[in-house]
This record gives structure tokens, C-alpha cells and sequence, in this order.
């Protein structure tokens, strides 16, 4: 489906399905069209053009009040001039559900979210957390086939909102119904989703589970906007069954999954800081290196202990800036970080990297192998 | 200030409007009381003699000005609450960037004098003004008819110079209402217009409740509008009190009735706010 106010399109020709069930989340910067894409589904924005299906149902020209799905607005839209019962129980009422009936499953949802005996508060005697709750309640005990929630989190603090996740994911998998949920917090999406498509102006960027986004970026954007990547262009020297060997523009030769390049000549490969192992270079280091192992040499120009981790920021003789983060798990103390100046070499396997090229095919779903053994044929 | 005296700051505020209010609305309405209850004349003096009696002789003597003026009141805030609730309404959910125009248009009559705007509806309803007179010359209405110095005529003077004041009380309370409620709303099986009754309006509620005394309480002491539109048939409260204080030097009388005419005010507005719900007020 497309979206355009006027000369904007703010959607542009985004394809997506959903399975039943599914946490899916849509992750991308400010603006890049996650609450419009969420609008059109719900029914409150019309689509310029293309459709929306609901299961096998066309509901593309449906209002949202006729649309078996339920929202959960961005900061929250609780009436204020009605109590949490009757904010929960307005859609039961709108579809004449038998009163009997209608306190039944308030308090079945009350209970759910938490806040048995609220029922009589109106929404500005609530903490911003418990008016979530009450957004989520409102929409749920509809039963909608789908919920959507805009950045439902947006809006809490950093506690209240790890809390809010679990309890999020915990009401999801106990109802069983279908979130698509909006949010640009790529920790937040990594962490709760079965599925997250990654925007970037009003397209899909690249769409799949947690791992393969993290492990498997396909484009510069996504490896830079789920987590820290180092990326080298560097062009294709030659391939076997396993591994295709880069030539670096120094010279130097690294190896990535043979799967990934495809064609190009020319590509970008690329490393998580945390797959990286550092090793202080000295004189009577020799040049070999484990023959399964990509390394790389350069010298430290920063260190900085952080407790977890260390990290350093290392540049190669050819000018690359690498991030690294090593566990400190050899160190006894704070007294072991290398220090700047420092030459070093960084190694790590082969098929931690990744590779960012012009001719990349379509990615297959869900293949749990992928980490260790890139069996994936594009 | 000492740190004790801090709650006294907050009531400090206070004192510049207290004493305003205690000069031109408390000593005017004690002197007011007293005027009422005395008797004589001008060129005897008057004395206060707690004549309680003149307020049922007034009220016997006019009772069908005090009506009518009730009458054609809620009648004319009714009707502006009529025209004026869609006015707002598009204003402030359609008005877009136009929103400060469409306002400034709205208060713009405020621009020319009260009598002033009044006395060109004069002409416009005249008999035999360009409206009428054009449409009888066509034969479209008859020769007989009138809409000047009826109370039509004067109904529709006071709808017209005080729509401002229902308009605008009910752009700020809808103004403030999130369009989202309203998303919300149609979201959960809510029709349009379910959901404007069921949330917009419930929201706009102080917004009436404002309108509604700022047109009411205004409009039934009003003496300009049946002055200048109607007839002797149309007489309201308003112009009685005037000719007696003015016209007839009968003090007490106009004082009488002038108290009278807010005890029902007063009356009138305790009942509607605790029809309307008073709590929508201090939200
Ligand atoms: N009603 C509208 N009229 C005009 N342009 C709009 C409208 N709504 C959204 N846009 C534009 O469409 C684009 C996408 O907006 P959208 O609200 O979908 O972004 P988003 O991804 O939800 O961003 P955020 O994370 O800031 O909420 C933006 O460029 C925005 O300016
Ligand atoms: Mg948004």
C-alpha cells in the first residue's frame, strides 16, 4: 500500500503479511511512516492506493468501526470523562453486549493488566503506566483479530517500561491474539517481537526475526540502526563452497559465508564489535594466523573500561575505524586495558561476517541454521 | 518575606480584584438593597423605611415583562447554542490553518458599536427595506407583512449580538478535545455520530455551560434589542427598569425589580448547573 498527504509519501508501495499470532513489530526512525502504515491498517487513514486484507476479508474501504482490529494509541486517548470501568466497557456498549455480561469481562481484564478495584478512577487519577494498562484493556476485551499499538511505551520511563514489556509479551502469549506494535527503540523490538520489519522512509528496509536483522543486516541502514556495526568495502577475490575470500583495499584477505556475496564485484562486509577478539601485538607475534580465522591488525586509539565490557576504538593502517567490545574476561582488574597506541590484531570467525552488497537476492524466513552454517542460497 | 508568611503570597494576588469587585459590585449592590426598601420622593428626599411591600407590587405590576424577558432569554440561548455549536465545532476541528481568521470573524460585529449593529437590523427588517420591501415587490410575500416589531424581531437581534459569546466559550472547550478521543472512540464500534455524542459532546460540556450564562444572564436584562426591534408587545424586564430609574425617578421600584431579576437569574443558573452537572465546570 502507498500513502501520500499531498506531496509526501509517507508510504511508499510497502508490502507486509502478518501471521495470525505473530508479535510483529514495525522499527524505524521518526518519520519514516510506522504510525501512518499502522493508520491505514486500522482503518483511520485511507490508502492512496493498494489494499488491506484482514485475514481473507478485504477491508481496505471499511471504517475502523467496522474493522475487527483494536488500537493502542500513542498516548494512550483514555476518556477522560469516564472511569476506568466505562473507558474499558465503551466498545462492549457500542455493541450492545448484555450488561451481565459487559462487568464479566471488565473484571476478567482488570484482572489481566493488574488493576483489579480501579474501576471507578477516572484516567487522570492514574499513574502513566496504569493508563497504559487501561489502553490495553479498553482495546483487548473487544477480542479484535488484530491489536495494533503505537509506541504504546513511548511515553514511560525506562523501569516502568522494561516492566511493561514483559508484561506486554505475557498478556500477548496468554490471549494469543496478533500485536503489531510501533516503535522506534530497537532494543524494545529486538526483545519482544517474533518478527520485526525495519523502516526507512516509508519503505521496508528488511523484514525478519530479531537474530537475522542483528546477524544479518542487508543494508548499511539496518546495520546501523539495530546495534553497532564496522563496515569495510572490499571486493570479491574469489569464492569456494564455504567462503568467498575480500580483498580489502590494503591488501589485506578476509573471508565471509560464501552465500552472501552474489555477483557483485564489489561489496561491503561487516562485523558486530562483540564478535571481535583483540590481541596485543608484540615483536615475537608471528604472522600466522589460524587458517579458519579473519584478522585484522591495527593499532588502539581509545579504551574505555565500562565495567561489562571494554571498549576500544581501533584504526587500521588503511584508515578503518573498528569498534570493539571485549568481555573482560581474562582481565583481573581494571589494570589490564590495552592502552592507547597500542598495535593489536583483531580476529574473528569467518561467518561473523556479514555482507552488504548491491546484488543481494531475497532473504528465506526463519533459518535457524543461518548463524553457524550459511546454508542460504539467494 | 519570612518563610512562614509564604501561603499568605497566593491571597496577596487576590487583593487588587477583591477590592475592585468590593467598590463597583459590593457597595453598589448594598447602596442598591438599601434604595429599594426606602420611600418618598425626589423632591421630598427618600428615607428607608424596610418597605418589603414594593417588591410583590412590582412583581404584580410586571410580571408579564418578567416572563417574556425569561422567555425570549432562554429561547435566544437555546438558539445560539443552536447555530452557534456547529460554528465552533467546524472552527475548531476543520478550521485548519484558517482557525484565527474564521475567530477574528466571529467577534468581528464587536468591532462596531451594540446600537449601532442593532440599529442596521432595523433597516434591514424595515417593512419596506430592501429585504422585504424587494421580496413584496415581487409579490413573494404579502403587503401586510412584518417581522419588525414582533418578537421574532427581537429574538433575532439578541441571537445575533450574542453569538460571540456562546461561539467562542465553545471553540476553547472543543478546541481542547483530542481528535484522538475521537479516533478512539470509532475505533471501539463507536458510529460518527455515536462518538460525537458520546465523547465530543460530553467534552464540551463546560464550553455550553459557559455560552449558555454568558448569552442567558446578559440577554434578560437586555433594554436595547425590543427597544430598537419591537413593538409594545415585546417590552422586556430590562427597558422597565430603565424607564423607571431614568424616565420615572422611581428608585425604589427599579431597585426592587432589578433585585428581583437576579434572584430568578441566580435561580435559573443553580438549576441548569445542577441539570448540565456542576462538575463539568471545574474540570
Ligand atoms: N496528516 C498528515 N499530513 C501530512 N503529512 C503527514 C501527515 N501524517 C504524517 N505525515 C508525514 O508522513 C511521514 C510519516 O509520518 P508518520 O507519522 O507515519 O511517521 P512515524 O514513523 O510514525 O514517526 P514517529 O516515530 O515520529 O512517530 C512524515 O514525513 C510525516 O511528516
Ligand atoms: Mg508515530
Amino acid at each position: 500500500m502507498t500513502k501520500r498527504f499531498g506531496d509526501v509519501v509517507a508510504v511508499d508501495d510497502l508490502s507486509l503479511e502478518v501471521k495470525p499470532g505473530e508479535f510483529f513489530a514495525l522499527l524505524g526512525p521518526s518519520g519514516c511512516g510506522k504510525t501512518t502504515t499502522l493508520r491505514m491498517i486500522g482503518g483511520f487513514e485511507e490508502v492512496t492506493s493498494g489494499s488491506v486484507y484482514l485475514g481473507d476479508t478485504d477491508v481496505t474501504d471499511l471504517p475502523p468501526f467496522k474493522r475487527a482490529t483494536n488500537t493502542v494509541f500513542q498516548n494512550y486517548a483514555l476518556f477522560p470523562h469516564l472511569t476506568v470501568f466505562e473507558n474499558i466497557a465503551f466498545g462492549l456498549r457500542r455493541r450492545k453486549t448484555p450488561t451481565n455480561e459487559i462487568r464479566h469481562q471488565v473484571a476478567f481484564m482488570l484482572k489481566l493488566v493488574e488493576l483489579p478495584g480501579y474501576e471507578d478512577r477516572k484516567p487522570n487519577q492514574l499513574s502513566g503506566g496504569q493508563q497504559q494498562r487501561v489502553a490495553l484493556a479498553r482495546a483487548l476485551v473487544n477480542n479484535p483479530r488484530v491489536l495494533l499499538l503505537d509506541e504504546p511505551l513511548g511515553a514511560l520511563d525506562l523501569k516502568l517500561r522494561k516492566q511493561m514489556q514483559v508484561e506486554l509479551k505475557r498478556i500477548q502469549s496468554e490471549i494469543g491474539i496478533t500485536f503489531i506494535f510501533v516503535t522506534h527503540d530497537q532494543e524494545e523490538a529486538m526483545t519482544m517481537s517474533d518478527r520485526i520489519a525495519v523502516m526507512r522512509a516509508g519503505r521496508i528496509e528488511q523484514l525478519g526475526q530479531p537474530e537475522e536483522l542483528y546477524e544479518r543486516p542487508r543494508t548499511d541502514f539496518v546495520a546501523g540502526f539495530l546495534g553497532v556495526s564496522n563496515l569495510i568495502d572490499a571486493d570479491v577475490a574469489g569464492r569456494d563452497e564455504r567462503f568467498a575470500t575480500l580483498r580489502l583495499d590494503g591488501g589485506t584477505l578476509l573471508r565471509a559465508p560464501a552465500a552472501y556475496v552474489n555477483g557483485a564485484p564489489r561489496v561491503r562486509l561487516g562485523v558486530r564489535p562483540e564478535k571481535l577478539r583483540v590481541i596485543a601485538l608484540n615483536d615475537d607475534t608471528g604472522d600466522s594466523v589460524d587458517a579458519d580465522t579473519n584478522a585484522l591488525d591495527g593499532t588502539v586509539l581509545d579504551a574505555s573500561y565500562i565495567g561489562v565490557s571494554t571498549q576500544y576504538l581501533v584504526e587500521t593502517p588503511d584508515g578503518h575505524k573498528l569498534t570493539v567490545y571485549a568481555q573482560n574476561l581474562e582481565t583481573s582488574g581494571a589494570g589490564e586495558v590495552l592502552a592507547d597506541g597500542q598495535r593489536v590484531r583483531l580476529t574473528w570467525k569467518p561467518q561473523h561476517t556479514f555482507v552488504i552488497g548491491p546484488a543481494i537476492g531475497p532473504m528465506p524466513a526463519g533459518d535457524a541454521e543461518l548463524e553457524e552454517e550459511p546454508q542460504v542460497h539467494a | 518575606m519570612p518563610r512562614h508568611w509564604r501561603w499568605l503570597v497566593p491571597y496577596l494576588f487576590l487583593i487588587p480584584g477583591g477590592l475592585w469587585l468590593l467598590a463597583f459590585f459590593v457597595v453598589p449592590m448594598l447602596v442598591m438593597a438599601s434604595v429599594s426598601l426606602q420611600t418618598g420622593s425626589l423632591g421630598t428626599g427618600y428615607a428607608l423605611t424596610w418597605n418589603f411591600g414594593v417588591y410583590p407590587e412590582m412583581i404584580g405590576a410586571w410580571a408579564p415583562q418578567f416572563e417574556r424577558s425569561l422567555w425570549y432569554s432562554i429561547v435566544v440561548t437555546a438558539l445560539t447554542l443552536a447555530v452557534g455549536y456547529p460554528m465552533a465545532y467546524t472552527i475548531a476541528f476543520r478550521g485548519g490553518r484558517y482557525k484565527s481568521i474564521l475567530l477574528l470573524l466571529v467577534i468581528l460585529p464587536f468591532f462596531t458599536a451594540y446600537i449601532i449593529r442593532t440599529l442596521s437590523w432595523k433597516l434591514i427588517l424595515a417593512d419596506n427595506g430592501f429585504v422585504l420591501g424587494n421580496l413584496k415587490d415581487i409579490g413573494f410575500l404579502d403587503d401586510g407583512f412584518r417581522i419588525i416589531a414582533t418578537p421574532i424581531a427581537v429574538i433575532s437581534g439578541l441571537t445575533y449580538n450574542f453569538l460571540p459569546f456562546m461561539v467562542l466559550p465553545l471553540y476553547v472547550a472543543l478546541e481542547k478535545i483530542d481528535p484522538k478521543l475521537v479516533e478512539a472512540a470509532t475505533d471501539l464500534y463507536a458510529s460518527r455520530l455515536q462518538a460525537f455524542l458520546r465523547v465530543t459532546l460530553p467534552l464540551s460540556m463546560p464550553g455550553v455551560f459557559a455560552g449558555s450564562l454568558l448569552t442567558f444572564i446578559p440577554a434578560v436584562g437586555d433594554f436595547i434589542n425590543s427597544e430598537i426591534l419591537g413593538s409594545r408587545d415585546t417590552t422586556m424586564i430590562g427597558q422597565i427598569i430603565q424607564r423607571l430609574f431614568l424616565n420615572n425617578n422611581a428608585y425604589p421600584e427599579a431597585a426592587a425589580l432589578g433585585f428581583m431579576l437576579m434572584a430568578a437569574v441566580l435561580a435559573l443558573v443553580f438549576i441548569y448547573a445542577r441539570f448540565v452537572g456542576a462538575d463539568e465546570l471545574t474540570r
